[in-house]
């Protein structure tokens, strides 16, 4: 156990470092960060001053150690654009996000499980083929202009919600939250939905595939002639068996909604890690891009370990692999 | 009895909050970026200096005519007897927002910062010898020579106390390499109409009339400045109620609102020229067909491209009537702008060919053509319409569009052979695009002359315009030196933009030519 946890914590190490090094990559293709800092009427010999100050005229494998030896000791610089410490942007609007995800992840799985389990159930009703034509909808339609028409429909037209922000906040310690006020309340209604579209027609997909096959099955059949009610079949017997799938995808789909969070929070101006992350790519922010996508990284890598120990745990098959020391 | 007494005592509160706020008036300004940096000397950026208006104040400021105007200086002159010395008058009984006095040691020290290595507004004081305090309310700036138009370039340069810079060692402007985060780019302490109350950056930020400043008090008593980068979620929270003026208004969007009820719209030039530059020099263009010489060195065909575009088409077709075609690479607020030299000819297809084939490429030529594509108004979509123009012609243009991050080291480093540029005249006066644009690019000249234009004769008459003291010989050399840049076709002026401006009805806003509108000048009717 101790080995294998081990080993895995390696690998995610060098995961981190090979994300690192591909961004720094990227970096040099992404444009000039003085030409966003400085703006068009500074002289040029100013901006070359400049350049040279930030160490940006440094060999990219210079500029990549000093961030790596930076990086190791907590340390992400100043952003460019704002002239503020990165941690310190990253860790006030990472509460903005988590909350966001938080709210459409629990979304999605309630309204996919409850509509999946709906259109397995009474897979012939009119109201099932309705939903299942909805759900193309939310695959196919990109979130931007899902965002957007939601605004026009429920901000401009009806005026119930609002379109833009994050309404009011409570500050609890280093934590943000809008959770406890009602216009904060109101403001993540539409972002939610949003992003909690996608994921929500992935899931409700699944379990309903997944409920009609474990209905087809022998014990089902069996449950059925025994006359046990149609309820405790339906949700004590099918519904436990087609969870599973349905939480490990959950699961891994979060770290995707934290991440891919970034368009959600640009349509509906919500201060998220995401948004901060584009507004600094169009400044070519080199500071918060690096620290952004080093979160997201470490994100994926810490999930991805918690879901391998979970396995571990619970198949024992890997247990024996793991003891014999082949992989 | 208590119970009656808490009755009364409720009424009372209540009517009082109902008649307290009469006066004060809120404004939701959305926009489409934020300040990125609260220091005011740290970055040259027209977002940072427009909200930094509203708390900082600079000596002279510039009108929505383009005009100077007193603000912290009363009065401003040359020197008698010393044509290198302007002298400026201060306003007497102005206090900084933490009470301490203004005096002419805090213009020093400001105008001292501003210059100083790490401060992006240096290259407008690089002309500044030393600053000396005479007394407490007399400034005398010692130039290196003559500098006739030297008050154009304080309009930005924000003045800040000098006891608070020492107190909170902000002396000296943000070092991003230095790791360590300035005082100065989160908190602020100056003379404006108002303070700041609070801030979060790209979220929202809330600024309160300032009750000891010096002229009558604003209608506009709080502003809340929300940044909005997305432009539909912009205009619809203006749409919704949920903002009363938006500052960047997408051109699309111009006549939509124009018809929404509520909303009044409106529409003024901007400081900004759109042009196009082309590659200099007998060398053949690296993206060009023709490999034995530099088809755009040949006036011929300059004058041809002149004559292929269509300037009227693009305004009415792509700028959706949002802009003011130019014969000249200037707005038409700068000194040197004339009715004549802004004047272009209707495009002559026929004749265009004509000159091209006079010039030895009756079969056009191919080219690239780099343009931003998230920098100005529209800027892909005009170079596409360029495009289709120059085909016209036998002129086959590929576009290179890439984000302004990436476009304008092109030009800094003259690795482009036709590229887009937008230009702002801050100085209001034609040196200014002269020393950029025009001189060859050597020293501090031609910082963005990518096409290394290069004339002699010209470079000399650009320079003496830096120290000709007598106005009138200046504007002469000026008209001089346009009347060559438009004989040559040296650039190809496309349009000036125009800014737009959107409040709910009963917020008058005039629209300022620098993008620059002050809130404290916002009229509020009912």
């Amino acid at each position: 156990m101790f080995a294998f946890i081990l080993r895995r914590l390696l690998q995610s190490v060098v995961v981190m470092l090979v994300v690192a090094l591909i961004a720094f990559l990227i970096f040099r293709y992404v444009g000039d960060p003085i030409v966003s800092m400085v703006g068009v009427e500074t002289r040029i010999e100013d901006q070359e001053v400049m350049r040279d100050r930030l160490g940006l005229n440094d060999p990219f494998y210079a500029q990549f150690w000093t961030f790596l030896t930076n990086a190791v000791r907590g340390e992400f610089g100043i952003s460019y654009r704002l002239q503020q410490p990165v941690l310190r942007l990253i860790s006030e609007r990472l509460p903005a996000t988590l909350e966001l995800a938080f709210v459409s992840a629990m979304l999605a799985l309630v309204m996919g499980v409850l509509l999946g389990i709906y259109t397995a159930l009474k897979s012939r009703s009119a109201l099932s083929g309705i939903i299942m034509a909805g759900s193309l909808v939310g695959v196919s339609l990109p979130t931007f202009l899902i965002g957007i028409g939601l605004i026009y429909v429920f901000a401009v037209e009806l005026q119930w919600l609002p379109s833009f922000g994050r309404g009011d906040t409570v500050q609890i310690g280093a934590w943000r939250t809008g959770f406890l006020t009602e216009t904060g309340l109101k403001s993540l209604i539409l972002p939610a939905i949003t992003l909690s579209l996608f994921q929500m027609t992935l899931i409700m997909r699944l379990v309903r595939a997944e409920m009609l096959e474990v209905l087809r099955t022998d014990y089902i059949r069996f449950a059925r002639a025994r006359g046990l009610p149609e309820r405790v079949i339906n949700f004590r017997h099918a519904l436990k068996n087609t969870l599973v799938p349905v939480i490990t995808i959950t699961g891994l789909q979060l770290g995707a909604v934290i991440a891919f969070a970034i368009v959600t929070e640009t349509v509906f101006q919500w201060p998220g890690v995401g948004s901060l992350f584009i507004t600094s790519v169009q400044a070519v922010d080199v500071p918060v891009m690096a620290a952004y996508l080093m979160f997201i990284a470490f994100v994926f890598v810490l999930i991805n370990l918690i879901v391998d120990i979970l396995y571990y745990l619970v198949d024992p098959r890997l247990r024996v692999d793991g003891r014999s020391g082949g992989h | 009895m208590t119970i009656r007494l808490t009755h009364i005592c409720a009424l009372l509160l209540a009517t009082s909050a109902m008649t307290a706020p009469a006066s004060a008036e809120t404004i939701r300004w959305a926009k489409a970026a934020d300040a990125t940096t609260l220091d005011p000397h740290a970055q040259n950026l027209g977002t940072n200096h427009n909200f930094l208006h509203h708390i900082y104040e600079t000596l002279v400021n510039r009108d929505v005519a383009g005009t100077l105007i007193p603000r912290l200086a009363t009065d401003w002159a040359i020197k008698d007897g010393a044509p290198n010395v302007w002298v400026f008058k201060l306003r007497e009984g102005v206090k900084f927002h933490d009470g301490a006095d203004f005096t002419a040691e805090d213009v020093v020290f400001s105008l001292d910062r501003a210059r100083t290595e790490k401060s992006n507004m240096r290259q407008l004081h690089v002309g500044i010898d030393k600053v000396v305090a005479v007394d407490d309310l007399t400034v005398e700036v010692h130039m290196k020579g003559p500098s006739p138009l030297y008050p154009n370039n304080l309009t930005n340069t924000f003045i800040m106390d000098k006891g608070w810079a020492e107190a909170n060692d902000v002396v000296e402007v943000q070092d991003y390499a230095a790791g360590a985060e300035n005082y100065a780019v989160r908190n602020t302490n100056g003379t404006g109409a108002y303070t700041l109350t609070s801030r979060e950056v790209d979220v929202r930020s809330v600024m309160t009339a300032f009750d000891g400043h010096w002229d009558d008090k604003p209608a506009v008593t709080e502003i809340v400045y929300l940044p909005i980068s997305e432009n539909a979620t912009r205009i619809a929270a203006l749409l919704s109620g949920e903002v009363d003026f938006v500052q960047d208004v997408p051109v699309q969007d111009v006549t939509r609102l124009q018809s929404s009820a509520g909303i009044t719209v409106t529409t003024g030039p901007e400081n900004r020229v759109i042009y196009f530059g082309y590659r200099f020099g007998d060398e053949p263009l690296k993206s060009s067909n023709i490999k034995d010489s530099n088809p755009f060195n040949n006036p011929l065909v300059r004058e041809a491209v002149h004559l292929a575009v269509d300037r009227d088409a693009i305004q009415s077709v792509v700028m959706r009537g949002q802009s003011i075609p130019a014969g000249v690479a200037m707005p038409p607020f700068v000194n040197g702008w004339t009715e004549e030299l802004d004047a272009y000819a209707a495009p002559d297809v026929e004749k265009a060919k004509a000159l091209l084939a006079e010039a030895g490429y009756p079969d056009g030529f191919t080219v690239t053509l780099d343009t931003p594509n998230n920098r100005y108004v529209n800027d892909e979509a005009i170079s596409q319409a360029i495009v289709g123009m120059l085909g016209r012609i036998g002129i086959q243009v590929t576009l290179a569009s890439r984000p302004v991050a990436q476009h304008s080291p092109l030009i800094q480093s003259n690795e482009t052979d036709f590229y887009m540029l937008g230009w702002g005249v801050p100085t209001f006066d034609s040196a200014y695009v002269f020393n950029d644009l025009v001189h060859s690019k050597q020293g501090s000249y031609g910082a963005y002359n990518g096409g290394l234009y290069s004339n002699p004769e010209l470079d000399a008459k650009i320079e003496s315009l830096g120290s000709e003291v007598d106005l009138e010989k200046r504007n002469a050399t000026i008209a001089e030196i346009w009347a060559k840049v438009q004989a040559d076709r040296v650039l190809l002026p496309i349009h000036n933009q125009v800014l737009a401006y959107a409040a709910r009805e009963g917020v008058g806003i005039a629209v300022h030519p620098e993008n620059q509108p002050l809130m404290m000048d916002v009229t509020i009717s009912k």
